[in-house]
């Protein structure tokens, strides 16, 4: 399996873990990830809401980047990028008028013809969960962790359309397939504020402070994430929530990419655990304690 | 006030416009209220997204594109996702702030969205990707609440989260020329 890899802004900075866990997963099975070289900015949120044509022409930038490549699929591990760079196919396959002005922006004719996938995407259906268990090279049973989808992983339906809109479950079927528990939760898709992040701080940490209020009451030892935002918001502003609403939580916040690389054997030091705000290390010590298998940043185990 | 519907006032202009440049069908909205019950935003908005909805169809287009409502939407879908009339809410709210922001209305109380959204597009333009540091230092500076984060700036340095220095980007004037070209 081959794709040209989008890795966008946060995976080059505050998801650097995410990247890096992403590509130590892919390469432990053999999927190959090519960075679209020169790939600029999707425009995110601030685009779309400021000037629909730019909002559009930036993706398409970067997938006519990918087809120069010789690749007609994407892979997105950022949930805005994955959101914004579909958005921009459904735009340039059905609107004959607008997208003749996109391509005089961009200079180049485009239909849509370039793929895109999310990581989960490719890793649950393409690469396949039963292939995934066979896989496992270290047991994490006892693990418990909240599966978090926030928005724009699956909505809308028409766009993203790979896993369930309201109770989605891809992540947390990845989870039992690795052997580690997924609690049932009610806010798999709530929204954590994402880019109100620094323009209205204190609703981020409202809606951070519900979300991991929700997972500590069902008992989730981590939260599992497949986006940046979430994650860089539930993480870094913890704090900032347990200051402001006098709480104490201490949940660790992972990719999904993190804790599947775990249970492929991959070293943890190569999947960027050191990174996160609020430290993993004594979770995954606990774990690897209990499973009586010594620190788990350790080599490859039988 | 008691506004009564009737064929006159559900046909505004603003109405015609929105459903001529987005396609939605806001005539659709029978007032169930499934967006405002959904929307996680709703407790700071100075109107409900079905009231919002409300307001197009009556054509109260300067209270629609002055309200705060526009802006603290935080494009997550849930009420497009839900709609019982398939009218995609988030997309209307896309089109009112673009409205907003082509006639250079700013909502009260508000400013730091749209002035986020500007600094973050200004970044995207010089740098090609997004450059943190530029983005945080440029917001804070005028936004005026020089200090903010600073407590956790420290900690993303340590941990290499972001850079001092904005990221190498080749074509820097193929990115100029999309946002010159969309118009920006």
């Amino acid at each position: 399996m081959r794709y040209a890899y989008y890795p966008g802004c946060s995976l080059h900075s505050t998801a650097k873990e995410y990247d890096l866990s992403a590509k130590e997963v892919a390469r432990s099975l053999g999927i190959e990830l090519m960075e679209i070289p020169d790939w600029i900015c999707c425009g995110a949120t601030p685009a779309h809401i400021t000037m629909n044509l730019l909002s559009i022409a930036l993706p398409v930038k970067n997938l006519l980047k990918a087809k120069s490549m010789g690749s007609y699929e994407v892979v997105a591990c950022c949930a805005a990028c994955f959101n914004r760079l579909k958005v921009a196919n459904a735009f340039m396959e059905t609107r004959d008028e607008d997208r003749r002005k996109v391509e005089d922006i961009v200079g180049e004719p485009y239909r849509g013809e370039v793929k895109v996938r999310h990581f989960l995407d490719v890793l649950a259906n393409q690469f396949g969960l039963k292939n995934l268990k066979e896989k496992v090279a270290r047991q994490l049973t006892g693990l418990k962790v909240a599966c978090y989808y926030g928005c724009l992983l699956t909505r809308p339906k028409d766009i993203t359309g790979f896993d369930d809109l309201e109770e989605p479950h891809l992540m947390d079927d990845m989870m039992k397939a690795i052997g580690v528990e997924p609690v049932n939760w009610p806010y798999k898709t709530e929204c954590c504020g994402a880019s109100f992040s620094l323009s209205r701080t204190d609703i981020v940490l409202r809606l951070s402070r519900d979300i991991l209020q929700m997972a500590s009451d069902e008992g989730a030892q981590a939260i599992v994430v497949a986006c940046p935002l979430c994650q860089s918001n539930l993480d870094l502003r913890q704090g900032m929530v347990n200051k402001k609403y006098n709480t104490n939580f201490n949940i660790p916040i992972l990719y999904f990419t993190q804790v599947l690389g775990l249970a492929l054997g991959i070293e943890a030091k190569k999947l960027g655990f050191e990174k996160h705000i609020v430290s993993p290390l004594s979770l995954l010590k606990e774990c690897s304690r209990r499973l009586n298998v010594g620190y788990i940043p350790t080599k490859r185990e039988p | 006030m008691k506004v009564f519907i009737s064929q006159e006032t559900i046909r505004s202009r603003l109405q015609d416009v929105l459903e001529k440049e987005c396609g939605q069908k806001v005539r659709q909205c029978y007032q169930c209220g499934k967006c405002s019950a959904g929307c996680p935003i709703s407790f700071e908005m100075d109107y409900l997204p079905n009231q919002i909805i409300r307001m197009i169809q009556l054509g109260m287009e300067k209270k629609v594109l002055s309200s705060r409502t526009i802006w603290l939407c935080a494009s997550c879908q849930v009420c497009t996702a839900r709609c019982p009339r398939e009218i995609d809410i988030a997309e209307i709210m896309d089109f009112l702030r673009r409205r907003a922001y082509k006639k250079q209305i700013l909502p009260k109380g508000e400013i730091g969205i749209p002035l986020f959204n500007k600094i973050f597009l200004k970044n995207i333009e010089s740098f090609g990707r997004l450059y943190e540091m530029g983005l945080i230092a440029m917001f804070n500076l005028l936004s005026g609440k020089f200090f903010k984060d600073f407590s956790i700036a420290p900690k993303m340095f340590l941990k290499q989260k972001i850079g001092i220095l904005p990221p190498k980007v080749k074509n820097k004037n193929e990115v100029k020329k999309i946002f010159k070209k969309s118009g920006f």
